[in-house]
C-alpha cells in the first residue's frame, strides 16, 4: 500500500485516499463533434512512467489535490510546477 | 513410540519437558524445542504424505519452509489447519496431525494407481483428455481428486490480530549477517525491528558443532525482536507483512504485522536445492544441510547408514558430524570430477569412500530407501545399500522478498545461483541472500552495506568495533552447478516434488515449443505449488536451459510474488470479521423498531426492518398486510438514511443548476422538485428532490444507497471546477432524523401532533417544504411521496427521532397506524412506477430512457452530461426504455434480473442430460454457437428489473427496460429467468392511480 502524501495532513497510507484520475484534462467546448466530445469522456493516457493525476482525501480532510506518480515504481514526484497548481481540472465554464 | 532415532544427547531441545502427540491416530512423544518434522523422524516415521499427482509415499525433505513433502493436516473441526508444513510446526502437547492426499491410508492409498498410470498422465495430460462426451461429465470427478489438504467445515472459532508498526530498519533473518546488521544500526540509534521465523535466532549456528560453547551473538537491547513470524511480503514504499505464531495454542492464533521501514534488510539466507537423478523422491532422501539439522540441533539421526550425494563442498562436513555420533558413511557420492583436497583427504583418513564423477542412476526401496545404485566414469554400475540418502545440489539464495520490492536477479556462474541484481532504494540483500557464501567475508560487506543505508536515512554508523564474534566456521555454503545433464529415466527423476513434475515432463514441454520460462512453469506446473518452486525453479530454470541450448539468464525467472509462505485469511482480516467486517449504522428509533418486531436487514451498511410480520406471519404476508394498511389507513416508515445535504450561499442556485438535470434556477422558496443527477456521460448517477428554503439556501434528498457517492460527487465539482463559486456543502445524513407518514389519513394524524405549521391541503400541497416546530422539536416537514399516497416526511435533529416515532405511534393509534418497512415501500413505489436508482436503471441508463427525456430538453442552460445526451448511441430509437409488465403466469420466472424475450421458444432442448437451460440470452448478437451439440443463443429484448406481488392489481407486476418498449405497450412478451418461463403484458409503468389522485389528496 503505498503513502501519498496530501498537502494539508502530509503523509498518509494509501487506503485513506480515492483515486480521480488523470489531471489536467481540459473540457473541450460544446461545440466540437462528437468524436472530439467521445475522446475527452473516454480517452486517457496510460503511461508507463510519470503521470499525473487527481487524489482526493476521502477519509481524511477531504481536499482534492494533484500528484505526478511514475506509474511503473509507484514513487510520487514532486516537482516545483506541479505542486504549485491549484487543485483543478482546468475544464471550461459549464454554462 | 519413543524415539528409537533419538540422540541420548546433544541438540537444543528440552529433555525435561516430553510433549504427546498423535499423527494419523498413532500417539508418538517428542520434546518441547522439536519441531513435528523432528519429532516424528525421532519416531522412525518415515512415510508422511502422498505425492500430488502420482500419489507416491513421500517423506521429509528438508527442515525448514521450503519444505514440498511432508504437509500435513492440524487440528481437528473447525480449527483444522490443511498443508501445514510439518518442518515448521512447533511441537505442542496434545498436537494432532494426519496425513493428506491418501485414502484410505497413508500406508495403502488407492491413488497410487496414478502412479502405475504416469506414462498416460505427463504434464498436461489435461489439456490433451476430457474431451468426449464433454469436459463437465469429468469436472466433477476432477474437482474432488485435486487439491492436497481440506479446509475446515465451520466458522473459525479462533481470534487473530493485527498490529502496525513504524520503524528505521528492518532486518529480515537473525542468522549471522541478520544480527549483525541490526547490531550496526541499533548502535548507530535507528529504530530496529528484527523479524526471525524459527523459534531462535543465531540461523546456522543453531546446528554448527564448531560454534558450540561459542558465545551466541546478543540481540541488542533495543531491537525489537520477533520470533516465530514470517516475513510474506514487501509492497509499496518499504511496507513488508509477516505473520506471527504464538508457540503454543493461546488466544491468538495468528498476528499479522504490518511493518512501515524507511529501509528494509533482507538476510534471508540460502535454500539447498535437491540433486536430479532418477527416483529421488523416495522417503529417506532429504538434503544434507536438513540432515545436519535434525543431528545437531534436534539429536534425530536420520539413520543409521547414510550415504551422501553431492556436487558442491558443503556437505562434507554433514559427513564428519554424523561420523562423531557413530553413524555409518559408506561413501560420499560427488558428481564432479574432483573433491575438495582437504576434505578427501580427511574422507580418506576416517574411512569414507569418495566416488568422484559420479552419478546416481536409481534408488530402491519400499518405500523407505534401502540402496543407491550409481555409476562413476568408466566403472560398473554399483550398489550400496543405505537407509538415508541425504544429498546437496547446491544453494539458491532466498531472493523472493527483493523481487517482489522490483529487484531484479542476476546468475552468478561463479557461484551458480540466482542473485540480487543491483540496488534498490530502500530494499538491500546482505549474506546469503546475497548470494554471499563465504561467511568471513559476509560480516564485511555486511558493516559496508549497513554503512550506506544509515546514511540513507540520516544516521551516523559507530566507527567498527573489532569484531567479537570471528570464529571459525566449519560450515559454510557453497556453489553448486544445478543438475541439468541427461538421465537414464527423466520420468522418474524429480523436478518439483510437490507438482510431481519430472525431467521428462521438462523435455515434454520443450518438444511442444513451451520454451519460455512463463509456458515452461504454466505447461508443467513447475514452481505453482505451495512450495512456490523454493526447491525446483532452479534447477528447473538449468535444465530448460541445457535442453533449449540457452544459458541460465537467456532462460530467465518468473515473478515472485506476496506471498512468500501460504497464509491464512484469518492473519490477514486480523478480527475484522463477523459484526466488525464493516460497520453497521442504526436508525435513531432502531429499539422502536426491535419492539415492534421488525425483521432488519442490510441496506448499504444500514440495519433498517424490511418488513414488521407479526405473530404467525410469513414475510411476504406482513409485506401485503403493510401495503393494504398504507393504501387504506396510514403507514409510518423511518427514512433517516436519505442522503441529505444543505447548499448554502449566493451562487447556491447557479450551482445546482448546473450540477442537476432538472431545473433548479426557476425553483421558488418552499417548492419541492424531484431532480436527477447524471454523470459527464449523460447516465443517471442519482435521483433525489431538490427543496428551496430560502434564495439561497437549499435542501438536498438524495437516495440512501448513493448519498456518500451523490455528495461526493457535489463536492468534487465545487473543489475543482468551480471554486470561485461562492457556497457551501454540508452534509447532514446522519444529523437528521426522518420519518414518513403516508397514507389517507396522513394529515389527520399530524394534525394531531402540537405543530406550528399549517397542514390545510391548500396551504401544503404536493411538493412542499415548511420549517417550523412539532412536539416542540425543530423540525422540516416535507409533503413527497414515494409510495403514491398523500404522504409527508418529518424531519428532526436525529437525537429526537426515536421519541417523535413513540409519539406519532401513540397519536395514530385511532388511525390505524401501522409501521411499513423498506421492502412494502419498495413494491408500493413498484405499483407506482416510480425510479429505483441502482435497479431499475443501470449504467447506461439515460434520462430519455425512464421518461425524463422531454423534460430536461426543456431546460435553459447546460447541466453535467448535457452534451452526452446527443450522442448517436443516446438519440437510437432501439433504446432499453422503461416500461411496466404484468405477469401471465406462474410467477417464479418473474423476478428482478430475467430477461425479457420476444417470443417464447419453441420447446427448450436439455443439452447435456442434467437440467440447464438450452437457450442463452444475449444482449448483443449471437456470436457464435457452442458445444458439440448446437445451442441457439438468443438475443434479449431487455430486463425485468423490479417486481412485487401487487394486492392492488391481485397478480405480480413490475417494471422492466424493454428495447423500443415505449411503444409496445400491450404487447405479450415472455420472460425468462433460471430455465423457467412465464408470459407477461407490456403496460404502463404506473400500475396504480396513473392520475396521480391520492398524493394530491
Amino acid at each position: 500500500m503505498m503513502q501519498i502524501e496530501c498537502p494539508y495532513c502530509g503523509l498518509r497510507d494509501e487506503i485513506e485516499f480515492s483515486f480521480g484520475g488523470e489531471a489536467y484534462l481540459t473540457r473541450p467546448d460544446l461545440s466540437v463533434d462528437d468524436v472530439e466530445w467521445t475522446q475527452y469522456l473516454y480517452f486517457r493516457h496510460n503511461l508507463k512512467g510519470l503521470h499525473a493525476e487527481r487524489w482526493r482525501h476521502t477519509h481524511g480532510c477531504g481536499q482534492w489535490f494533484n500528484a505526478v506518480r511514475d506509474t511503473a515504481t509507484h514513487q510520487f514526484v514532486k516537482s516545483g510546477e506541479t505542486a504549485d497548481q491549484p487543485p483543478q481540472r482546468r475544464i471550461g465554464e459549464i454554462a | 513410540m519413543s524415539g528409537a532415532f533419538r540422540l541420548d544427547w546433544g541438540g537444543a531441545i528440552n529433555r525435561s519437558r516430553p510433549l504427546n502427540f498423535s499423527f494419523d491416530g498413532r500417539t508418538m512423544s517428542g520434546f518441547e524445542g522439536d519441531t513435528l518434522a523432528s519429532a516424528l523422524l525421532a519416531c522412525g516415521v518415515s512415510t508422511v504424505g502422498r505425492s500430488f499427482k502420482f500419489h507416491r509415499p513421500r517423506g521429509i525433505l528438508t527442515a525448514g519452509p521450503e519444505e514440498p513433502n511432508a504437509l500435513v493436516t492440524v487440528g481437528e473441526g473447525a480449527r483444522r489447519e490443511p498443508n501445514v508444513r510439518a518442518t515448521t510446526q512447533p511441537l505442542f502437547a496434545g498436537l494432532v496431525a494426519h496425513s493428506q492426499n491418501c485414502w484410505p491410508t497413508l500406508d495403502f492409498d488407492a491413488g497410487r494407481i496414478n502412479d502405475w498410470l504416469h506414462p498416460l498422465l505427463p504434464a498436461g495430460f489435461y489439456n490433451k483428455m476430457f474431451k468426449w462426451p464433454s469436459w463437465h461429465a469429468f469436472e466433477p470427478a476432477i474437482r474432488r481428486m485435486a487439491g492436497l489438504g481440506r479446509v475446515p467445515e465451520g466458522p473459525d472459532p479462533d481470534r487473530y490480530e493485527c498490529r502496525n508498526a513504524h520503524c528505521d530498519v528492518v532486518v529480515v533473518g537473525a542468522g549471522a549477517a541478520g544480527l549483525r546488521a541490526a547490531e550496526i544500526a541499533a548502535q548507530a540509534g535507528a529504530r530496529v525491528i528484527l523479524i526471525e521465523s524459527s523459534q531462535s535466532c543465531g540461523g546456522r549456528r543453531n546446528w554448527d558443532r564448531a560454534s558450540e560453547g561459542a558465545p551466541s551473538p546478543a540481540v541488542p537491547p533495543t531491537v525489537r525482536l520477533l520470533l516465530r513470524t514470517t516475513a510474506v511480503g514487501v509492497y509499496d514504499h518499504g511496507l513488508l507483512a509477516a505473520v506471527e505464531r504464538p508457540p503454543s495454542p493461546c488466544q491468538w492464533r495468528e498476528r499479522w504485522w504490518r511493518i512501515r521501514a524507511r529501509q528494509i534488510i533482507l538476510a534471508c539466507g540460502a535454500f539447498e536445492q535437491p540433486l536430479v537423478f532418477p527416483d529421488n523422491d523416495r522417503p529417506g532422501i532429504l538434503l544434507a544441510d536438513a540432515a545436519r539439522q535434525y543431528l545437531n540441533r534436534y539429536a534425530v539421526a536420520v539413520g543409521t547408514r547414510v550415504v551422501i550425494a553431492t556436487n558442491n563442498d558443503s556437505a562434507y562436513v554433514l559427513a564428519r558430524d554424523l561420523q562423531d555420533v557413530g553413524i555409518e558413511i559408506p561413501c560420499v557420492l560427488e558428481t564432479r570430477s574432483h573433491a575438495p583436497e582437504d576434505e578427501a583427504a580427511r574422507c580418506q583418513a576416517s574411512g569414507i569412500e569418495v566416488v568422484t564423477g559420479s552419478r546416481i542412476v536409481r534408488t530402491t526401496g519400499s518405500p523407505h530407501v534401502a540402496s543407491v545404485l550409481f555409476r562413476a566414469d568408466g566403472q560398473s554400475t554399483r550398489r550400496i545399500a543405505c537407509d538415508a540418502l541425504a544429498m546437496s545440489g547446491g544453494w539458491s539464495p532466498v531472493s523472493h522478498l527483493y523481487c517482489q520490492a522490483g529487484g531484479k536477479l542476476r546468475f552468478d556462474p561463479a557461484q551458480s545461483c540466482l542473485a540480487p541484481d543491483g540496488a534498490l532504494s530502500n530494499v538491500h540483500a546482505i549474506g546469503a541472500a546475497a548470494g554471499q557464501f563465504d561467511a568471513d567475508t559476509v560480516l564485511e560487506d555486511v558493516g559496508i552495506t549497513l554503512a550506506n543505508v544509515l546514511v540513507g536515512i540520516g544516521r551516523s554508523p559507530r566507527r567498527a568495533t573489532p569484531e567479537r564474534h570471528k570464529r571459525r566456521n566449519t560450515s559454510r555454503l557453497a556453489p553448486g552447478a544445478p543438475g541439468c545433464e541427461e538421465v537414464d529415466r527423466p520420468t522418474r527423476a524429480w523436478v518439483d516434488f510437490q507438482h510431481d513434475v519430472t525431467v521428462a515432463d521438462i523435455e515434454l514441454a520443450v518438444r511442444e515449443s513451451m520454451i519460455s520460462v512463463e509456458h515452461l512453469k504454466r505447461y508443467t506446473t513447475v514452481g505453482m505449488a505451495i512450495d512456490q518452486g523454493k526447491t525446483s525453479n532452479l534447477n528447473a530454470l538449468a535444465i530448460l536451459a541445457a535442453r533449449t541450448g540457452r544459458s541460465i539468464p537467456e532462460v530467465g525467472t518468473t515473478t515472485f510474488r506476496p506471498m512468500f509462505v501460504p497464509v491464512t485469511l484469518g492473519a490477514i482480516a486480523g478480527g475484522r470479521n463477523g459484526r466488525f467486517y464493516s460497520p453497521t449504522r442504526r436508525l435513531p428509533a432502531h429499539v422502536q423498531h426491535e419492539r415492534l418486531g421488525a425483521h432488519f436487514e442490510d441496506y448499504s451498511g444500514w440495519q433498517r426492518p424490511a418488513c414488521y410480520p407479526r405473530a404467525g406471519e410469513s414475510l411476504q404476508e406482513a409485506i401485503v398486510r403493510e401495503m393494504q394498511a398504507v393504501r387504506s389507513a396510514v403507514g409510518i416508515y423511518d427514512a433517516s438514511p436519505l442522503g441529505k445535504v444543505m447548499v448554502r450561499g449566493p451562487d447556491a442556485a447557479i450551482f445546482l443548476d448546473r450540477l442537476y438535470a432538472t431545473s433548479i434556477l426557476d425553483l421558488r422558496e418552499g417548492c419541492v422538485r424531484y431532480a436527477l443527477l447524471l454523470n459527464e456521460q449523460g447516465v443517471i448517477m442519482d435521483d433525489g428532490i431538490v427543496a428551496r428554503l430560502a434564495p439561497d439556501e437549499f435542501f438536498i434528498n438524495t437516495t440512501s444507497a448513493g448519498a456518500v457517492r451523490s455528495i461526493a460527487w457535489l463536492d468534487e465539482w465545487l473543489q475543482c471546477e468551480w471554486p470561485q463559486l461562492r457556497l457551501a456543502l454540508t452534509d447532514c445524513t446522519s444529523a437528521w432524523a426522518t420519518i414518513t407518514i403516508a397514507g389517507p389519513h396522513a394529515r389527520a394524524l399530524l394534525r394531531e401532533m402540537p405543530t406550528n405549521i399549517d397542514l390545510g391541503a391548500a396551504s401544503l400541497p404536493h411538493m412542499r417544504i415548511r420549517t417550523g416546530q412539532i412536539c416542540g422539536i425543530p423540525c422540516r416537514l416535507l409533503r413527497v411521496s414515494f409510495s403514491g399516497e398523500l404522504s409527508y416526511e418529518v424531519s428532526v435533529p436525529a437525537d429526537f427521532g426515536a421519541s417523535l416515532w413513540e409519539a406519532l405511534m401513540r397519536a395514530g393509534q385511532r388511525h390505524g397506524i401501522t409501521p411499513f418497512g423498506v421492502e412494502s415501500l419498495n413494491a408500493l413505489r413498484t405499483e407506482k412506477g416510480y425510479l429505483h436508482v441502482g435497479a431499475d436503471t443501470d449504467g447506461s441508463t439515460i434520462p430519455d430512457d425512464v421518461g425524463f427525456g422531454l423534460a430536461l430538453s426543456r431546460k435553459v442552460g447546460d447541466f453535467v452530461g448535457r452534451r452526452s445526451l446527443s450522442l448517436p448511441e443516446n438519440v437510437r430509437g432501439d433504446r432499453l426504455q422503461l416500461i411496466g409488465l404484468r405477469c401471465l403466469g406462474d410467477p417464479s420466472a418473474f423476478r428482478p434480473g430475467a430477461h425479457l424475450l420476444d417470443h417464447l421458444p419453441p420447446e427448450p432442448q436439455s443439452v447435456t442430460g442434467h437440467a440447464g437451460p438450452a437457450v442463452i440470452p444475449t444482449l448483443g448478437r449471437p456470436l457464435w454457437e457452442s458445444g458439440l451439440r448446437k445451442r441457439s443463443v438468443r438475443v434479449t429484448s431487455g430486463y425485468l428489473t423490479s417486481a412485487v406481488f401487487s394486492p392492488a392489481s391481485g397478480c405480480h407486476i413490475g417494471l422492466g427496460r424493454l428495447r423500443s418498449g415505449r411503444s409496445r405497450l400491450g404487447e405479450t412478451i415472455a420472460v425468462y429467468d433460471g430455465g423457467r418461463y412465464c408470459q407477461a403484458k407490456v403496460v404502463d409503468p404506473v400500475h396504480y392511480d396513473p392520475e396521480g389522485r391520492r398524493l394530491r389528496g
